[in-house]
C-alpha cells in the first residue's frame, strides 16, 4: 500500500499520479451551503474509506450478539428459555438480537457499506480504465528525488539507447512510451484490475445471496424405510421458501427410501450412515438407486449454472414398530413408528403413538415410549442407552387416554389420564415380540424396530453466483495484494565529450525493499544492452 | 489400519518439540536478559537504534539498502561478557527453534500416518499444525532477514500454545467422524491452519509493533520507556508495519480462501454454505476486522490505527478459537474436546 505517504511528496506529484484510484480520506467536508451541496459531501463522506471503515467495524460488531446469543431458527427454544429467564430478554427480543442477520438494522448496514462501495466503485473504475489508456507520466525532473535512481554512461546514442531499452523493457512486460526526452514505463496495471475485480465481486456475492434467500426454498422430510414421497410442498415435515419463491418451481421427482445402514466405531463414534433410495427424477423416468450419505447428496435437476435441487440426510433415529390390536383382535394400528432422539450420542429416544381411528372418540389413548437401542442404566437407576446400534433394544411404554391430538406429532397435549396396564401396571418394558395388555382391553406388540431418516431438500437458485462471485474475490485479492505497481523512467542526454549519460529512476506504490531489488536487477540487466562503459556512476 | 504405535510416537514426539521450544524461549528470555543489562550500561546507545536509517536510503541513489535487513540493535562493546553471551544464547535459541521444528513435523507427520488421515481433525491436532506453520513462517522471517530479535515474542506464545495443546485439549488418536470425512475437510482446514499460524504470526508482529511505537515515542520525547524497553531489540516501528503487512497480505487471501472453502464443504455436507453458525460467523468477523486493516493501512489519515486493527484482528482470531470452540455450541464442536454428533438432531 501507500509507503510513501507518510511524508511529504519528495518527487513531482505527476510522477506519483495515479497509481492508485484510491478516494481521497475526507475528515470533514467544508460545510455545505445549497442543498445540492448537502447531497454531495454527503455522498462523498459515504463513499470515503473513512466510511468503508465504519461501516465495517459495524459489521463486525453486529454480527457479535448473533454468535453468543441464541438465535431463532438454530435455538427456538433457548430463545425463549432466555426470555424468560432475564429481564432484559424482552428487550433484546425487540432488538431484534435473537435474529440479528435477518435484523432490520444489521441489513441497514451492510445495505449502507455496498452502497458506500458501489459509490466508491463507480468513479474508481472509470479512472482505473482511463489510467489503463493514459500513457506513463513523463520522467521527473530530478531523478534523485526518485526513491531508486541511478546513472551510468555510454557510448550508443541518446535515441538509439532509449530504442534499445523500451525493447527490452517491453519484452519484460512493461508498458513503454518512448518520449523526446526520455523514456516512461509502468507496469502492474493488474493490482488494480485485482482490486476492483474483488469489490465487485463482493457486491455479486451479496447478489447470489440475495437469489437464495428469494427463490430458495429448503424442507425437511422424515421417512421410515419402504415409504417414500413426491417432492410437493404438502409432503414436506417441515419447510421454509423465498419470498419470491412458487410452487410450480418444485422439480417433480420422486423418491422411495429403501434402507438404512449406520456403522458405528467400537466406541460409539459414527463410521457412516447410509440412505439407500430409489427416485425418479420426473414422473415416467426409469427408477435410479442412489445412496445419500454425509457428503453425497442426491442432485436431481440443475444445469450449468444452476445446482438443481439436492437431498441431503440430515439426520436419523429410530422407528420402533408397534401393533396394537382391539379386544376384538382387529388392528388398530401396524407402523413404524418415528422415535426421536433425545440425544445423539447413544440415541435414547422418545415417541408417541396415538391411536385415534376409534368411532368412540371417549377411547381414544396414545402410548408413550422410550426407546433405548442398546439398554443401560443411569446414575440414578433410570433407563439410558449405553450404545447407539441397536444392541439389546428395549421399549419402556406407558399409555394415556384422552383425546391426544396435538399440533406436533411428536407431542401429546397435557391432561391426559393415566391408563394402567390390564395387571395394574404403570409401565412395561418390551422386547421384540413382547405385548402388553391394557385395561382398556387392547394390546400393545413390539414387533420391530427399523430406523427412519430424515431427508433435507434445498433449492438455492443463487448458490452458484455466490461461488463464482467467492472464486473471484479469492482470484482478485491475490492479484491486489501480490502484484505492485511500479514506474521506471530513464533519460539519456549526450554529454560534452561525446558520450551518453543515462539516467534511471523508479519507484514502486508498495513494498520499497522488493523494488530496490527490482530495480537493481533491472538496471544490471539494461547496462550491457546500452553498452554501458565503466561503472555506475553515483550522484 | 491405524498404525498405535506411530500414534504413540507422534505423541512423544510431541513432548520432545515442547521441550525443546521451552527451551529456545528461555535462551531467547537470557539473550534478551543480556542485552538488557547491556541496556543499563549504555543509554545513549538507545536513540541511534530509534534513527530510521531507510530516509537516507530512499533518497540516496543507488543505495543497496531500502530499508531491508536492519543493522543489528547496537550493541555496547562496553558491555563484554554480557554481549558475547547474549550472541551464545542468540545462537543457541535459533538452534534450538530448528531442531524443535523438524521434530514437530516429524511430530504431525507421524501422528498422519498413525491414524490414517490429515494429521487435523481435533483441537489437539490442530493446535500442533498451526503451532507448526507460526514457528515454520518464523525461520522464514530469520531466513529473509526481514525482521530480527522477535524470538521470545514469538516462542512464548508458541510454547504456551501448544502446553495448552498437549493437557487441555490432548485427544487420543481416532479416526474422523462420517461428516468430517471429506476432501472439502482437507482442504479448508488445510487452508484454515496456514492462514491462523501466519496470521498469528502477524498478531504477535503487531503487538510488539505497537510496543515499539510506544517506546519509540517515549524515547524521542526522552521519558522513560518503561515495559516498552523490552521491544529496545526489535527493528524500529517502521519497518515492523512492513513485516506486519506482508504476512497479513500472505495470510489474508490464504483465510478468505479457506472460509470460502469451508462454505463449500458446508454445503457438500449440510446443504446451506452458509449457516451463521457460531464459529462461521467469527471466521467472518476477523475477515473483517483484517479488510478493516487493510483499509485503514492504505489510507494516509488512518494509517496511524492499521497496528491497532490488526490487534484487534488477531483477538477475534484467539477468541474464536478458544471460546467459540470450547465454550459456544454450533456445529463446528466437534473439535475434539466435545464430540457432539455431527448429524444435527431433528430439532
Ligand atoms: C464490503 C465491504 C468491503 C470489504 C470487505 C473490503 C475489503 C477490502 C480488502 C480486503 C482490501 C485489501 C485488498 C486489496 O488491496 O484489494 C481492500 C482494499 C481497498 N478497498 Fe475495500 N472493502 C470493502 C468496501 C470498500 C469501500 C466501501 C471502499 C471505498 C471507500 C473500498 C475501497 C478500497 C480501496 C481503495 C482499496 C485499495 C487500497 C489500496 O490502495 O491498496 N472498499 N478492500
Amino acid at each position: 500500500m501507500t509507503e510513501t505517504t507518510e511524508r511529504p511528496d519528495p518527487t513531482d506529484t505527476a510522477a506519483r499520479a495515479a497509481l492508485t484510484t484510491k478516494p481521497v480520506d475526507v475528515r470533514r467536508s467544508t460545510p455545505a451551503r445549497s442543498p445540492l451541496q448537502h447531497v454531495r459531501s454527503g455522498w462523498r463522506r459515504l463513499t470515503s474509506m473513512r466510511t468503508a471503515l465504519q461501516l465495517l467495524f459495524l459489521l463486525a460488531l453486529g454480527a457479535v450478539p448473533g454468535s453468543i446469543l441464541p438465535q431463532h431458527g438454530q435455538q427456538d427454544a433457548l430463545v425463549t428459555t432466555f426470555i424468560n429467564t432475564h429481564w432484559y430478554g424482552p428487550l433484546f427480543d425487540r432488538l431484534s438480537l435473537f435474529d440479528v442477520f435477518a435484523a432490520p438494522w444489521f441489513a441497514a448496514i451492510y445495505l449502507l457499506l455496498f452502497v458506500s462501495l458501489i459509490g466508491c466503485l463507480m468513479p474508481r473504475i472509470r479512472l482505473h480504465f482511463r489510467a489503463m489508456r493514459t500513457p506513463p507520466p513523463a520522467p521527473p525532473r530530478h531523478f534523485a528525488k526518485l526513491p531508486r535512481s541511478t546513472t551510468w554512461q555510454a557510448d550508443t546514442t541518446p535515441a538509439a539507447t532509449l530504442d534499445i531499452v523500451g525493447k527490452a523493457l517491453r519484452r519484460k512486460g512493461w508498458r513503454v512510451l518512448v518520449r523526446d526526452e526520455g523514456l516512461s514505463a509502468e507496469r502492474g496495471y493488474l493490482r488494480e484490475t485485482g482490486n476492483l475485480i474483488f469489490h465487485i465481486s463482493l457486491v455479486l456475492l451479496l447478489a447470489g445471496v440475495a437469489m437464495g434467500g428469494l427463490f430458495g426454498y429448503k424442507g425437511e422430510i422424515i421417512r421410515t424405510p419402504g415409504v417414500g414421497w413426491a417432492n410437493l410442498l404438502g409432503q414436506y415435515d417441515e419447510q421454509s421458501t423465498g419470498r419470491a419463491f412458487r410452487q410450480s418451481e418444485l422439480a417433480p421427482f420422486s423418491v422411495t427410501f429403501d434402507s438404512f445402514k449406520a456403522v458405528y466405531l467400537p466406541t460409539g463414534e459414527p463410521k457412516t450412515y447410509d440412505a439407500y433410495v430409489t427416485y425418479t427424477t420426473h414422473p415416467g423416468a426409469t427408477p435410479q438407486k442412489y445412496d445419500i450419505r454425509e457428503n453425497h447428496p442426491l442432485v436431481i435437476g440443475g444445469s450449468w449454472f444452476t445446482g438443481g435441487t439436492k437431498v441431503y440426510l440430515g439426520g436419523h433415529g429410530y422407528a420402533p414398530h408397534l401393533r396394537i390390536t382391539d379386544p376384538q383382535g382387529n388392528v388398530v394400528s401396524d407402523d413404524d413408528d418415528v422415535f426421536l432422539p433425545t440425544e445423539t450420542t447413544n440415541y435414547l429416544s422418545e415417541g408417541y403413538v396415538k391411536v385415534t381411528n376409534i368411532a368412540d372418540k371417549k377411547q381414544w389413548f396414545a402410548i408413550h415410549g422410550v426407546f433405548t437401542p442398546t439398554k443401560a442404566k443411569g446414575v440414578q437407576g433410570q433407563i439410558i442407552s449405553g450404545f447407539p446400534a441397536a444392541n439389546d433394544p428395549e421399549l419402556l411404554v406407558n399409555a394415556l387416554s384422552g383425546d391426544p391430538s396435538a399440533p406436533s406429532v411428536y407431542d401429546v397435549p397435557a391432561g391426559m389420564q393415566q391408563l394402567l396396564g390390564a395387571d395394574k401396571s404403570t409401565t412395561a418394558g418390551l422386547r421384540v415380540g413382547d405385548s402388553w395388555k391394557l385395561a382398556n382391553g387392547y394390546t400393545v406388540t413390539f414387533t420391530g424396530i427399523t430406523q427412519f431418516a430424515n431427508f433435507q431438500i434445498t433449492d438455492d437458485p443463487g448458490k452458484e453466483l455466490a461461488l463464482v462471485a467467492a472464486i473471484l474475490i479469492v482470484v482478485g485479492l491475490i492479484l491486489s495484494l501480490r502484484v505492485r505497481r511500479r514506474r521506471f523512467w530513464v533519460r539519456a542526454r549526450l554529454q560534452d565529450g561525446g558520450r551518453t549519460v543515462i539516467e534511471a529512476g523508479g519507484l514502486a506504490r508498495t513494498d520499497p525493499e522488493q523494488f530496490a531489488e527490482e530495480f537493481a536487477a533491472l538496471v544490471e540487466r539494461l547496462r550491457p544492452l546500452t553498452g554501458a562503459t565503466g561503472p555506475i556512476v553515483e550522484e | 489400519m491405524p498404525h498405535p504405535s506411530l500414534a504413540h510416537a507422534s505423541d512423544l514426539l510431541f513432548r520432545i518439540t515442547l521441550a525443546l521450544y521451552a527451551m529456545a524461549m528461555l535462551a531467547y528470555v537470557a539473550e534478551l536478559a543480556f542485552a538488557r543489562r547491556g541496556l543499563i550500561r549504555s543509554r545513549e546507545a538507545v536513540p541511534a537504534a530509534v534513527a530510521v536509517p531507510e530516509e537516507r536510503a530512499l533518497v540516496g541513489a543507488g543505495a543497496p539498502v531500502g530499508g531491508g535487513p536492519l543493522p543489528p540493535a547496537p550493541v555496547d562493546r562496553s558491555a563484554g561478557p554480557s554481549s558475547s553471551r547474549r550472541l551464545t544464547f542468540g545462537l543457541l535459541a535459533v538452534g534450538l527453534v530448528g531442531a524443535g521444528w523438524l521434530v514437530h513435523a516429524a511430530e504431525v507427520i507421524t501422528r498422519g500416518i498413525g491414524v490414517m488421515r490429515v494429521p487435523w481433525g481435533n483441537m489437539y491436532e490442530f493446535s500442533s499444525a498451526i503451532c507448526l506453520v507460526v514457528v515454520g513462517a518464523f525461520v522464514v522471517l530469520n531466513v529473509q532477514r526481514r525482521a530480527t530479535n522477535l524470538g521470545v515474542f514469538v516462542m512464548v506464545p508458541v510454547v504456551l500454545y501448544l502446553g495448552l495443546a498437549g493437557t487441555v485439549l490432548y485427544a487420543r488418536a481416532e479416526p474422523l467422524q462420517p461428516v468430517l470425512n471429506s476432501y472439502w475437510l482437507v482442504i479448508h482446514v488445510a487452508a484454515a491452519i496456514i492462514a491462523t499460524g501466519t496470521l498469528m504470526l502477524s498478531g504477535v508482529v503487531s503487538s510488539v509493533h505497537l510496543g515499539r511505537r510506544r517506546y519509540e515515542r517515549l524515547v524521542t520525547a526522552g521519558k522513560a520507556p518503561g515495559f516498552s524497553a523490552l521491544t529496545r531489540m526489535l527493528p524500529d516501528a517502521r519497518t515492523l508495519d512492513r513485516v506486519e503487512y506482508r504476512i497479513i497480505a500472505f495470510g489474508f487471501p490464504i483465510w478468505t480462501f479457506a472460509v470460502i472453502a469451508g462454505a463449500i464443504w458446508a454445503e457438500a455436507a449440510w446443504g446451506h454454505y452458509w449457516q451463521w453458525d457460531p464459529k462461521e460467523t467469527w471466521a467472518l468477523i476477523s475477515w473483517i476486522v483484517y479488510a478493516a486493516y487493510l483499509h485503514a493501512r492504505s489510507t494516509p489519515g488512518l494509517r496511524k490505527w492499521a497496528a491497532h486493527i490488526s490487534s484487534l484482528a488477531f483477538a477475534t482470531m484467539i477468541f474464536n478459537y478458544y471460546v467459540v470452540n470450547l465454550l459456544i455450541v454450533g456445529k463446528h464442536s466437534y473439535a475434539g474436546v466435545k464430540v457432539a454428533s455431527a448429524l444435527s438432531a431433528l430439532h
